[in-house]
This record gives C-alpha cells, structure tokens and sequence, in this order.
C-alpha cells in the first residue's frame, strides 16, 4: 500500500515538476469546447441543446491525449521492471497509476467543465449535474484508457492505435454521462443515468486494473 | 538458495540455452559470461521473475519462485540496462522512491549517505538529467548501499563507470557477499572481486 501512495506522490512530483502535459490537456479542453459556440452561434435554445454532448466529447479528446504516456515513461526507463518485480502486487501500482493520471488529466477537467458550460447557457441545477457526471465518469475513462494504454505499450504508432481501441469503450461513459445532463435539462431527472455511470466506474475499479497488469506483464515479456 | 533447474529460454524462433543450471548459496557469486546474443540479459530476467521460462524451474530456499514470489521479491534486487531513474526528480527522491517500491523504508541520512559514499555530495539535490552519464550509474549504486536485499541481480553493472566507481561497486560487492549475500552478474570483463563460478552461455 505505500508503494501505491509512493507512486502516486511521485507521478504528482513530476507533474509539478513539468506542468506543461497537464495545462496541454486543459487547454486542448477549453478550446474544443469553446470552438462550439464560436462556430455556432449564440442561439441560446440550441446551445443548450448540444451542451452536454460536447463538453463529453471534449472530456474524452482531452483524457485521450495523456493517455499513451500513462505508462510509455515508466516502460522507457525501466521503472516498470522494478514496479513488477516490487513486493507489493503489481495491480496495486498500476491502481496508483490510474489515480494519479485521473488526479493529474481528470479531475482539472471536473473543475473546469462549469466554468465552459456557462458558455452554453446551462443554468446552475445542469452545472452540477454535468460535474457529477464528470465526477463518476472521469475516473471511468482513466481506468478504461488504461487497459489501452498497457496493450499499446511498446507498439510503434501506438497512439493511433490507442485511440481505435480505447475511443469505442468509452461510448457507455458518453451515453449516459451527457445523457444525465440532458435528462436533467428535459425535466426527467439525472438520477438514472447516474447511476449507470456509477455503476460501470464501480465494474471498471473492479476489473481493469487487473486487465491492464495482465497487459502490462505481456508488454515486459 | 537461488537454484535453478533445467532452464531453457525461447526467443521467438531461437533456442538460447537448454537445459541450464546453476546454484547460488551465501557469500557466493555467479559471473554469467558469454557472447552478444547469448542470453545473458535473458537469464537474468528469467532470475528476476520478469519473464517465464519455456521449461525448468527456479528455486529460493527450496521453493519455486513462481508460487512463493512475495517471499523472493523482499530478497532480490534487479538492475537491468535501464536504470529505473526519473530525469525529472533529485537522485534523493529517487533513492526514496526506489525504496518505497521495493516495501523498505529509507532514512534521509541513509540516502545521503550512499549518495556520498558514490561521490555524489553535493549533486544529491540536482534534478538526475542534468548528471552524467557515470554518475546517473552512481545514483544507480548507490541503491545497492540503501537496500538489504540477500540476493542482488546485475545486468552490466560495471558499465559506465570510472576507476573509482568500480573499485567502490566492487568493494560494496564483496561485502554484500560477506555479509552472507549472493550476486549474480554479467560482465564482458574480467572481474575485480575474487572467488565466484563462471556460467558459461
């Protein structure tokens, strides 16, 4: 267990150390989701309307985009022979790498996703909806990505790759995330989607990160 | 302690070795010997756990490592070709860091002083990628000086380094061995630490 803290202090350190790949994904956030109403038009009605779908669209590209060095860093260095041949199980590290990548690529975009959605006109009651879905489903795609991430370590283009396979998985997330936010918006109630939303982050914390050790342990064969 | 038992290591379509044993007890070394290509680094991944081998066994005080690995893993220490070291943080962090993974706890003082001891006084708050190439090895050992692992498996350790460093490595060999430890190297030199089998590949 204190190798998972270790590891997750240490993958914040470098963070600080080097901001750029977290203000990157931020900012590649920001401008996708600002892009929209620009090109749209302020029609308020229909910018309400597309909202949801788009910030989740531009929380999906975002995460994508720090995806492939999850582990690619480790890999080069040689610190994930030492992560795998540590005492503590492997798939306890690799559950503090998935929370430091979501603390460091996830959780700034919970944070900024109200402040983009006053751009659509979404009153304060979609705004917190919209975070909670972010909040259930941020760490979903972390977990997911990472599945992704440990296959398509060490293959040569691998982030194309990435994209293909991990993009598909994500559709679950996108459904019932933006289709919380817009169920809120019609008067239905988010509860149902959030649930579901909840429901696969809590299937994912089960079962990916032993997928991705199993992936992670190919790759260093 | 360390036995291993009719190994035989698959490459994709090549055979490396067949049928290998070997043993280690305490206070014993093993210089693993052979050309580019033999098989060296591949043995000690199979050594370290990192990969399985196609047939055979190895053993640690008896048991096969495959079942028992939470008991061999407090007990080993691995350095492959790449060093394991963050660019980005000090050699103390990383030091500490190395520790963290490997379930031991580090003292400050414990680090300053390996980091001392390989010469590094003075650098141990520089970031590592600002360092040399030799003294990026010499953070590298002087994890060995922090760790109480009984068996240390060395991939090249002699690489990259100076005069000093190697008599330094070698000095911290020889009393890791006589500390009742074991060592199992590769090296295309001649060794500067006495006793020791050769493994042929």
């Amino acid at each position: 267990m204190n190798a998972m803290w270790a590891i997750v202090r240490r993958d914040l350190l470098m963070v600080m150390r080097r901001k750029s790949e977290v203000l990157t994904a931020l900012f590649f956030f920001v401008i996708v989701s600002s892009l929209f109403p620009l090109g749209i038009g302020p029609e308020p009605a229909l910018l309400r309307k597309i909202a949801p779908g788009v910030l989740w669209v531009g929380a999906l590209l975002a995460t994508m985009l720090g995806l492939q060095r999850m582990f690619a860093a480790d890999h080069a260095d040689g610190t994930l022979e030492q992560m795998a041949i540590s005492p503590t199980p492997l798939v306890w590290l690799v559950v503090g790498k998935v929370a430091a990548h979501w603390l460091v690529s996830g959780l700034p975009l919970v944070l900024m996703a109200p402040v983009l959605g006053i751009q659509f006109d979404l009153d304060t009651g979609a705004l917190g909806v919209l975070m909670l879905a972010l909040l259930l489903g941020t760490p979903l795609l972390s977990l997911i990505g990472a599945i992704g991430a440990a296959l398509t370590l060490g293959v040569r283009g691998g982030g194309v790759l990435l994209s293909l396979l991990v993009l598909p998985l994500y559709v679950p997330a996108l459904i019932f995330g933006a289709g919380a936010v817009e169920s809120h918006i019609s008067g239905l109630g988010a509860g149902g989607h959030l649930s579901l939303l909840a429901a696969l982050l809590i299937m994912a914390a089960l079962f990916a990160p032993w997928a991705a050790t199993a992936a992670l342990r190919i790759a260093l064969e | 302690m360390l036995s291993a038992h009719g190994l035989t290591c698959v490459r994709g379509e090549r055979r490396l070795f067949a049928k290998l044993d070997l043993a280690v007890d305490a206070g014993e070394w093993l210089h693993v010997r052979g050309e580019n290509g033999a098989g060296k680094t591949s043995l000690l991944r199979l050594l370290a756990g990192l990969s399985q081998p196609a047939e055979g066994e190895i053993r640690w005080c008896g048991q096969s490592i495959k079942h028992a690995d939470s008991p061999y893993r407090q007990n080993l220490l691995f350095f492959g070709h790449h060093g394991a070291l963050k660019e980005d943080l000090t050699a103390l962090e990383n030091l500490s860091f190395a520790a963290a993974m490997d379930g031991a706890e580090l003292q400050e003082t414990n680090a300053l002083m390996a980091l001392y001891r390989f010469g590094l006084k003075g650098r141990e708050e520089l970031p590592v990628r600002v360092l040399s190439a030799g003294q990026k090895r010499r953070v590298m050992l002087a994890r060995l000086a922090t760790r109480r692992a009984k068996l240390w498996v060395l991939d090249e350790p002699f690489t990259a380094l100076d005069v000093k460093a190697v008599d330094l490595l070698s000095t911290l060999i020889q009393e890791h061995l006589a500390g009742g430890g074991m060592a199992v190297l590769t090296s295309h030199q001649t060794m500067p630490i006495p006793g020791g089998r050769v493994v042929q590949l």
